[in-house]
């Protein structure tokens, strides 16, 4: 069954201060070609029929995301892509 | 009579029985409401306390906003009941959109708990009518996601309309903008606020007792409020 796939990201102009807070602890790892860090959320979601992406939108909008502060995108993905992204 | 001032309890509120008990101590009556009933039970104002609602899942307030009872208390808000949200409240009117902007994450990343100067600046509301503009009051702060944000032109309409209720003074514990600490609506009878006046009541557990003002604010505007 396909899944709706919402991502959820802190709009530009916010500052994401666990992002820095990963950036800032790359170089421990050796790594030091990492200009920034910004963390989301992914979010996904399995209707009982066909998938809808009006109503991911509208969930998305209403509770997912708060658009003060955050910008999502919806989009389709089939179930065998979300368990390759998992592995 | 005797006003009588809601405290709502969500799954994950601490700070329900402080702030029944800052009521009290003002001299009203609490009367304790639950999540799950909308029936606000013919209280004369609302107090949305702090702690963690549905375990600040998904975002602080963000599923708290969708409780039977705020479905009421938002009726209510628009039709002028005076509503207090302190931390975790003020982060849930926020997502029910009462009052403009959110409360995010401190910008250090660490949970700041320490008693705190503010200055408080909006004195026309229901929740501050018993302060004086300027005054300085000490009110424990104690948040991981308090620093308040909102766009430029909300913060500028905030400021121009009088509707910033209280700055941090001192040393801004959470990289909220503009060192803001509490905000209200347009109509001045929702206020929200990061730091906890419910904790600043009594000598004993206090630093102070500044925060009662608040609490007999609230009554003072019920007296002034027709019936």
């Amino acid at each position: 069954m396909p899944r709706v796939v919402v991502d959820v990201m802190l709009k530009p102009e916010i500052l994401d201060p666990q992002g820095q807070a990963v950036a800032n602890a790359l170089p421990r790892l050796g790594v030091s070609d990492v200009a920034s860090v910004r963390i989301g959320r992914r979010i996904e979601i399995e209707f009982t029929g066909e998938p809808d992406l009006d109503r991911a939108r509208e969930i998305a909008d209403k509770l997912l995301a708060n658009p003060v502060i955050e910008d999502f995108t919806v989009h389709l993905v089939e179930a065998d892509e979300t368990a390759d992204a998992r592995s | 009579m005797t006003a009588r001032v809601g405290v709502v309890t969500f799954p994950g509120s601490l700070d329900d029985g402080d702030a029944a008990r800052a009521v009290r101590i003002a001299g009203a009556e609490p009367v304790r409401l639950w999540h799950g009933d909308p029936d606000l039970h013919g209280v004369d104002a609302v107090v949305l306390p702090g702690g963690f609602s549905y375990g600040d899942y998904l975002r602080c307030g963000a599923i708290a906003r969708f409780a039977p009872v705020m479905g009421s208390i938002v009726d209510a808000a628009r039709g002028g009941l005076p509503v207090l949200g302190i931390c975790n409240g003020f982060q849930i009117l926020c997502e029910a959109h009462l009052l403009p902007g959110a409360l995010t994450r401190n910008q250090h990343l660490h949970f700041r708990n320490r008693d705190q100067v503010l200055r408080i600046e909006a004195v026309g509301t229901a929740w501050t009518n018993a302060f004086q503009p300027g005054q300085e009051v000490l009110i424990p702060v104690k948040n991981g996601e308090g620093c308040y944000v909102a766009d430029p032109a909300t913060l500028d309409r905030l400021e121009a309309e009088g509707r910033v209720v209280a700055r941090y003074v001192g040393g801004n514990p959470n990289g909220s903008q503009r060192d803001i600490a509490a905000i209200t609506n347009e109509a001045g009878n929702v206020v929200g606020i990061m730091p906890h006046p419910e904790h600043a009541v009594e000598a004993l557990t206090g630093p102070s007792l500044d925060g009662l003002g608040f609490f007999t604010s609230v009554l003072k505007h019920l007296v002034g409020a027709p019936a």
